[in-house]
């Protein structure tokens, strides 16, 4: 009687057995949707938003796929958390990480069946994960001496990632692309400097790097089209009406003739502030706030490009590459700093008219422009050259690289499988599941392929017995492949947030024996 | 029976509408208590001990929470029941007070209803009981104070702290690594602590989160964390040996608070206007680099113009820095918190050997240290782990890891861990029994048997026979003389907790029994539940 009044109405509480399954079944149902989209041969999938207009977005990437779900399940918002860790941090292997977490769950939920206690399996995970985890480290490669293989290492990393995503067909184009991108960061992380423009119209393969800056912006009419070797300087002022900025003030006038005076000050105001701007000596005047017709015109007369409107980051960006600083005041010329370029011109991609800054004096930022059939197409470009971006950031920080295909999952497994043999207690089964659930991987991408998979994994099982083998999934000719002769790697960084995140997950979900569910909290209907 | 007559025969009434409020009185009333504090212990106690289980908590907006931590799971369970709220009120005050041990508290209290509601149906009157248990929590107490030990520490011997800490941490998720998490909570205290009067002040100890990473990178920082990027992006991202001006006033014009017009009519006072405002931002400016400021830190905003004068003048600063923040800057650095820019001079500048930026992860998520600090008094725990679910259970973890530490610097008293005390008080609180003529016996030695459920409960978590266990435990106790024996949780071999290094607090512990036997005292005495019915 009291137990029923106990929490409020409309609260739920799942105890022991059935809170787990729930809590599995969540999980995995959630890994068993992303796993068609692992691997060369994975699948897109359509989300269509229930806001206006139903958008719709096609897309492979797993952490997109799970942010745009809604979800009551509270294990499986634990894996759709883990996803986007694994985005911010890495970038690339968010399908992975979901999935080994769904085949960790899925394995723990055979062993809880056969009474084996919660505790026990997670801590056979955790050794599992620790061996794992080393086995990999002994294997890295690590080429960051030499600049030319470590070029070539970069290189590979972006079409592994690549080839999974949309751009597949034209990989080898994309990955030239986001190797020279990240290459010239300089081994900073901030993928902020790297500017991706989306122009539908044309084909992928017409998207280009341009060393320089391209603001997707116009020229004021009546300026110049062209300059060379301009002086630019990059503001953040208020050129429209400029307000008084001290509280409480305003403007009084008891006469029209007080009026028209005030409105020839304002104007005196402004023209002495563009004045002041031009005094810097320079020929190109980009400001963050929009730029009133009137102080356009007097820029114009002074043959002055004047660029309004460029958002937060183009600003940014700006002053990065040019070099210059982003000045809000303008009363001493000679100390700001102006941003340099050879030269600025208007160009034309597809129908729109942007602004290119070419010869920049530092090569930090750079812009990506990307074409493709449709904006679903150039949406999915886009954030397939993010991952890209992301792991090869990534991977000049840590330069320590593994190969790809499934090539160290059974790695991992072959060393989780000894430690297995060699453990006493009941952990051993925990840890033997581990070295299953790792093999889900290669077998997945294997399945996703259209490949007879138990073989595949058999014939790939049986190499990795030889020492130092290098054999992994070669899903083009459906057969076990050497990975070092076709040049699939990736980035050990991403590999090792793969493993610990999806154990982290696993074993949080395995901890719980109570889900408790208070009362949503109720909305006022408008209907 | 809420009716009644006057010497008239008219009936007055002594409960308005009481045909429209349900209610509970003597037995019944008791025993609904009872089923439903007790309802509440046995949802806890499957988290108790070192394998203990975790829930899943989903909020009424539908946030997860995932935790081992009682006070955190009684929070956020949302619970319709009076009895339940005094239990959840129970665990809370544990947690104010001590810190730790809120689960352990709520399981007690549990037991001891259960044990009470054997005696009530015995027939004996609850006040009898209340005092009975009164009495046996007192033996307790004292039983506990003679079986606890001292242990010495300073600042180079602090393995016994870290051990005490550690026995905290192995209930919670993050004891994969608890061993450097202890020792980042000890090392913390430790720094904030003032060893001469034993007080620690908790709220120098700022834990800051952040997602990513492995639960490994969390570490100790000597300093400050602000989750706040420099204002203008082209200032500099390292400062060496900053001087710091501490600001509450805002870079922007004066705002008087009294209602006031500037009224412009002529042309010349709207530009004698226009250059004072111009002269404002300059002052401001100039103000703090006259004093020699090489970092300015604002609790407010800035005007663009006002920026961009002081990334001109090479003077970087960081706005919107919360008040919490501002005042852990100002203790760390021994600055002063001006409030306006007049008052600013050079003693009340904040030292700070080094202020830096540094980025995370693959989006433009920055932070900035100060370090090196004048007055290193205030420190940062920052925490890093695979999702916001692993960062806040790590946070709860290490407070109440923070509270142990702090306890034992108050008070360095230590009894065993592993349920080892509770056999032992159980033990005393039974022999001592016999002793009381009258019904208080009966009491007192259920009291003896509730204190068994802890160890009970530890021993059925890991996976043990519990009542072999408990009784072997028991029996090596009186054989042995020895108070330190108990509960082999983590399958280690022995039953000595000394060996095993478990260690718990003797506050802790004291107060556990104190505060459960004071609300089941409360819970007993009730006798008439009145509640407004469904309408």
């Amino acid at each position: 009687m009291a137990t029923g009044s106990l929490f409020k109405d409309e609260a739920t509480e799942e105890k022991g057995e059935r809170a787990r399954m729930a809590s599995f079944i969540g999980a995995m149902a959630i890994a068993d949707l992303v796993k068609t989209t692992l691997g060369p041969k994975g699948m897109d999938k359509i989300l269509q938003s229930t806001g206006r207009g139903h958008s719709v977005t096609v897309t492979n990437d797993g952490a997109t796929i799970l942010k745009s779900l809604h979800i009551d399940n509270p294990a499986a918002k634990v894996l759709v958390d883990i996803s986007k860790v694994q985005d911010d941090e890495v970038g690339d292997g968010t399908t992975s990480v979901v999935v080994l977490a769904g085949e960790l769950l899925r394995e723990a939920e055979k062993l809880v069946n056969v009474k084996i206690h919660p505790m026990t399996i997670i801590s056979g995970y955790r050794m599992a994960a620790e061996c794992a985890r080393n086995a990999l480290l002994e294997k890295v490669v690590d080429n960051k001496l030499d600049a030319e293989k470590f070029k070539e290492d970069l290189m590979k990393i972006a079409m592994t990632t690549l080839s999974s995503k949309i751009l597949s067909q034209d990989k080898e184009h994309f990955a030239k692309l986001a190797v020279d991108a990240v290459m010239r960061l300089k081994g900073s992380t901030n993928l902020e400097s790297i500017q991706i423009i989306k122009k539908p119209g044309g084909a992928l393969t017409d998207s280009f790097l341009d060393e320089g800056f391209i603001l997707d912006k116009k020229i004021g009419v009546g300026q110049p089209k062209r300059i060379e070797n301009a002086k630019i300087l990059v503001a953040n002022t208020a050129m429209d009406t400029d307000k008084v900025k001290i509280y409480g003030a305003r403007v009084r006038v008891d006469s029209m003739a007080k009026v028209a005076e005030i409105e020839v000050a304002e104007k005196e105001k402004m023209r002495e502030k563009v004045q002041k701007i031009i005094n810097h000596g320079i020929n190109c005047f980009v400001n963050r706030q929009l730029i009133y017709n009137f102080p356009e015109e007097l820029f114009a007369d002074a043959g002055v490009l004047a660029i309004e409107h460029a958002d937060f980051d183009g600003i940014e960006r700006l002053g990065l590459v040019t070099g210059g600083e982003i000045a809000s005041t303008f009363d001493n010329p000679e100390s700001v700093k102006l941003g340099h370029c050879k030269l600025i011109e208007e160009i034309m991609i597809g129908e729109d008219k942007l602004i290119h800054f070419s010869g920049v004096a530092m090569g930090q930022a750079c812009t990506i422009v990307l074409r493709g059939a449709s904006p679903h197409m150039l949406d999915e470009a886009e954030r397939s050259l993010h991952d890209a971006l992301c792991v090869l950031s990534q991977t000049v920080n840590d330069s320590r690289v593994l190969f790809g295909g499934g090539w160290p999952e059974m790695v991992m497994a072959k060393a989780v499988d000894e430690l297995a043999r060699k453990t006493p207690g009941k952990r051993s089964h925990a840890i033997e599941a581990f070295s299953r659930a790792l093999i889900a991987i290669p077998t997945t991408i294997a399945d996703n392929a259209g490949l007879d998979s138990a073989e595949l994994i058999a014939q790939l099982r049986a190499e990795h017995h030889k020492e130092g083998s290098t054999a992994g999934i070669d899903v083009i000719s459906g057969s076990v492949g050497d990975m070092s002769e076709l040049g699939i790697s990736e980035a050990f960084k991403v590999k090792q947030a793969v493993l610990l995140s999806a154990t982290e997950a696993a074993e949080m979900i395995l901890r719980v024996d109570e889900i408790i569910t208070c009362a949503p909290r109720r909305r006022e209907d408008r209907m | 029976m809420a009716l009644a007559f006057d010497e008239f025969g008219r009936p007055f009434i002594i409960i308005r509408e009481q045909e429209q409020k349900s209610r509970l009185r003597g037995l019944d009333a008791q025993k609904t208590n009872i089923t439903a504090g007790k309802a509440v212990a046995r949802i806890l106690r499957t988290s108790l001990g070192p394998k203990g289980m975790d829930k899943i908590l989903q909020s009424p907006d539908g946030d997860v929470t995932i935790t081992n931590d009682g006070a955190t799971i009684l929070e956020q369970m949302d619970v319709d029941n009076q009895i339940a709220k005094l239990m959840v009120e129970l665990s809370r005050s544990q947690d104010y007070e001590i810190g730790d041990g809120t689960t352990g508290v709520v399981v007690m209290a549990g037991a001891l209803l259960e044990q009470a509601e054997k005696l009530l149906e015995r027939g004996i009157h609850p006040i009898r009981i209340a005092e009975g248990y009164e009495l046996a929590s007192r033996i307790a107490f004292e039983h506990l104070e003679r079986i606890s030990h001292k242990f010495e520490f300073d600042g180079t011997n602090i393995e016994d702290l870290i051990q005490t800490c550690m026995t905290t941490l192995s209930s919670k998720i993050v004891n994969r690594c608890k061993r450097s998490m202890a020792e980042i909570a000890v090392k913390a205290v430790l720094a904030v602590a003032d060893l001469e009067r034993k007080d620690v002040n908790l709220d120098l100890i700022k834990v800051e989160g952040k997602v990513g990473g492995k639960l490994e990178d969390t570490e100790l920082i000597y300093g400050i964390l602000v989750d706040k990027d420099m204002s203008h992006p082209q200032m500099p991202k390292q400062i060496e040996d900053a001087k710091i001006a501490i600001l509450t006033c805002p870079f922007e014009p004066p705002k008087p608070k009294t209602k006031h017009k500037v009224d412009i009519d002529s042309v010349e006072k709207f530009q004698t206007l226009r250059e004072q405002e111009q002269k404002y931002f300059d002052d401001m400016v100039k103000k703090c680099k006259d004093v020699g400021a090489t970092l300015v830190i604002c609790q407010w905003g800035f005007d663009d113009e006002a920026n961009h004068l002081l990334m001109h003048r090479n003077l970087p600063a960081v706005r919107w820095v919360g008040g919490v923040e501002l005042e852990l800057i100002a203790i760390a650095t021994g600055g002063r918190i001006v409030p306006r820019f007049q008052e600013l001079t050079p003693e009340k500048l904040g030292k700070a050997g080094l202020v830096r930026e540094k980025a995370f992860g693959t989006t433009k998520d920055r932070m900035i240290y100060i370090e090196h600090c004048a007055n290193s008094r205030a420190v940062t725990i920052f925490i890093r782990g695979g999702n916001k679910m692993m960062i806040e259970e790590t946070k709860r973890s290490l407070h109440d890891a923070l509270c142990v530490a702090r306890n034992l610097i108050r008070n360095n008293s230590i009894v065993y861990g592993g349920g080892s005390a509770e056999i032992s008080c159980s033990l005393a609180v039974e022999a001592a029994a016999d002793k009381y003529p009258g019904v208080e016996q009966y009491a007192i030695r259920a009291f003896a048997d509730a204190l068994d459920a802890i160890p009970m409960a530890l021993a059925e978590n890991s996976g043990l026979q519990p009542i072999e266990t408990l009784s072997a435990v028991k029996s090596q106790q009186i054989k042995e003389n020895n108070p330190c024996c108990g509960i082999d949780c983590n399958d280690v071999g022995t039953n000595d907790m000394r060996e095993q290094n478990v260690f718990e607090t003797l506050i802790g512990k004291q107060q556990q029994i104190l505060l459960s036997t004071q609300v089941v005292k409360m819970i007993l005495k009730i006798d008439d539940v009145i509640s407004p019915s469904e309408y």
